[in-house]
């Protein structure tokens, strides 16, 4: 439906471009149409796509709509193991992967497996038919298997109607510009990168795809697609400044919006990057895959005023997540399940028509009254401002009491040495939890333990200073610069033994 | 008459309009497009109809539009030359909010 009417409005726009290929609005509508029959005509349940950014990424997404079969975009890093379990769990189904791959995973049981070029040129090579899709809301649209970092992944599950509220309640129609383009340089199994063709669609803004990247690709390519918007998540946008060194500005002028979300983003890199694009607004986007991508954003005119103000507490919200979405309630929730006030912490819950919170095969996460638990611990300031203090099941308990990790790696990345820092809790005989960081030390400095702890005890309660400090070259990131906690945990206590 | 959900697509019986309900009031309502009753989107249009002069401004792609009440809203998702309405009442058009970007 959002391409009918896209196609309708503006169908002879650049849709999606790739390399030096591009398919206008027109050409994405006959493709995802003649795919669409495909789908139908081979008994499919599920439609997966095993494979970077390319165009067949837009194609086969609005062709599982069309077909009214679920989309499954995969996580090609994966292992064969893995890969081999969760296509066994969304059987039967249509999967398209590279030529290599198609190879390989032929004789997986229940699925019709397809090499991206052939599935692409067939699809090109069709026409649409009659646009007679059911589009029922409730259908599902999506299954996105999250990266399950307290098990083995799960696939959330986005209806229609939870995509369609949150095409709706964040952009308007036709909106973009012609010459406005977005890059796109997240994976399409990640949610940030469906929500970006989604949206980008339907206001009617070309996409520009980055399959792989890396910060001197990214800014070059921002410069000669003359890219006006682009989403990273923190890792790419520390890669970019870091590739821009010493310099006094990005020099991309035509960059009007930079957003970023996905993970928690240091205050040293907004506030370079800020500098380093001086005409570009920043906003800040939180979400999760549960909740079909953003639900608060901190918007440009909230970073120049926490970047320009005096005022500690407007100042701080540079780190914030920004306020919710109109179309979204957000809730700080204690442990007895009760309400919190401003600045106290808890759990976060989110209600609105674009959440979900249900994952194949398993009961809905939401509550009666439509709450859906994050996972995620933080608090909300008196004007709305939301902190994201990290993951509900890392916050160490020591001694009764709850401390963050993530306030006290912020206090430990202020220091001038330290590059990266993560804290995690390590099992205690007399605290029940200990603290325990992990610091990467910026190349050419030095700094000892002693040193951090005083420099946290001076700006913390000594009950947040580390009874451990581990130096180390660098620290476990996944492919999407989250940082993995438990392998850290895993590995720092492994070390002590 | 019919109670609305969103998601629910119709389409007009007078001309190319067709929609979506954003959102819906509880209670049973009709809606209309160039004066006459709207019909479900699979239906086909009766042959014959012709649209009420007073209801002849058009709707627009991609534009929502919303009672009085503000509990019924529509998305325009093919534009049309009659317009929306609801108990003789025409539907007035959403004026737009725009959030930065965020994807």
């Amino acid at each position: 439906m959002l391409l009918e009417m896209a196609t309708s409005g503006f169908g002879d726009r650049v849709a999606v471009k790739s390399g030096s290929a591009s398919l206008s609005y027109t050409q994405l509508f006959e493709a995802a149409g003649a795919a669409a029959q495909e789908l139908a005509s081979s008994g499919c349940e599920r439609m997966a796509l095993l494979d970077v950014s390319s165009l067949t990424v837009p194609v086969s997404l609005f062709a599982s709509a069309w077909a009214g079969v679920p989309f499954v975009p995969l996580n090609y890093r994966l292992t064969r193991t893995e890969l081999t379990r969760l296509v066994g769990e969304i059987a039967p189904s249509y999967l398209v992967t590279d030529g290599e791959r198609a190879e390989e995973l032929s004789k997986l049981p229940d699925t019709t497996v397809v090499a991206r070029e052939r599935f692409f040129e067939g699809a090109t090579s069709g026409s649409a038919g009659e646009p007679d899709w059911p589009m029922d809301p409730d259908q599902i649209a999506i299954l996105l298997f999250t990266s399950g970092t307290t098990g083995p992944p799960k696939a959330a599950l986005l209806r229609h109607k939870h995509l369609v509220s949150y095409i709706l309640g964040s952009v308007e129609f036709a909106s973009a510009a012609e010459e406005e383009a977005a890059l796109v340089s997240v994976p399409p199994y990640h949610v940030a990168g469906m929500a970006a063709i989604a949206s980008s669609v339907y206001a009617g803004r070309r996409i520009v795809q980055l399959p792989s990247f890396s910060a001197e690709a990214w800014l070059e390519l921002a410069r000669s697609e003359r890219v006006s918007n682009a989403f990273v998540v923190p890792t790419m946008l520390a890669r970019i400044v870091e590739a821009l060194g010493g310099a006094e500005s990005a020099d991309l002028p035509h960059l009007r919006a930079l957003s970023y979300g996905g993970g928690k983003m240091p205050l040293p890199v907004i506030e370079r990057a800020m500098k380093l694009f001086p005409t570009t607004d920043f906003t800040n986007a939180y979400g999760l895959t549960e909740t079909s991508s953003t639900i608060a954003l901190l918007g440009p005119d909230d970073h120049r005023a926490a970047a320009e103000s005096d005022d500690p507490e407007i100042r701080r919200r540079l780190a914030s997540v920004g306020r919710p979405l109109p179309s979204v309630e957000v809730r700080i929730q204690g442990e007895a399940g009760t309400p919190l006030g401003p600045g106290e912490r808890g759990e976060i819950y989110v209600r609105g028509e674009q959440v979900s919170g249900e994952y194949l095969g398993r009961d809905s996460t939401v509550d009666g009254e439509g709450w859906f638990p994050t996972r995620d611990s933080g608090s909300m300031d008196r004007e709305g401002y939301l902190f994201i203090e990290g993951r509900a099941d890392d916050v160490i308990v020591r001694g009764g009491e709850n401390l963050s990790p993530g306030e006290i790696e912020d206090v430990l990345l202020q220091h001038e040495a330290v590059m990266d820092a993560a804290v995690v809790g390590i099992p205690d005989e007399q605290w029940g939890e200990a603290v325990a960081a992990a610091v990467v030390v910026r190349p050419g400095r030095s700094v000892s333990g002693e040193e951090l702890r005083v420099w946290i005890k001076d700006r913390l309660r000594s009950s947040r200073t580390p009874e451990r400090i581990d130096f180390r070259d660098e620290l476990p990131y996944n492919e999407l610069g989250k940082l993995l906690r438990r392998k850290l945990r895993a590995e720092m206590l492994g070390d002590a033994t | 008459m019919a109670q609305l959900k969103a998601g629910t697509r119709m389409r007009s019986a007078v001309c190319s309009t067709e929609v979506m309900v954003v959102a819906a009031p509880a209670d049973d309502v009709e809606v209309t497009c160039g004066g006459a009753a709207m019909i479900a989107i699979a239906d086909q249009p009766p042959a014959g109809g012709s649209i009420s002069p007073d209801a002849a401004k058009g709707t627009a792609l991609g534009k929502r539009y919303l009672n009085e009440a503000g509990d019924l809203e529509l998305l325009c998702t093919k534009p049309g030359e009659g317009s929306l309405g609801v108990g003789g009442t025409l539907l007035t058009l959403k004026e737009a909010k725009p959030l930065p970007s965020s994807d």
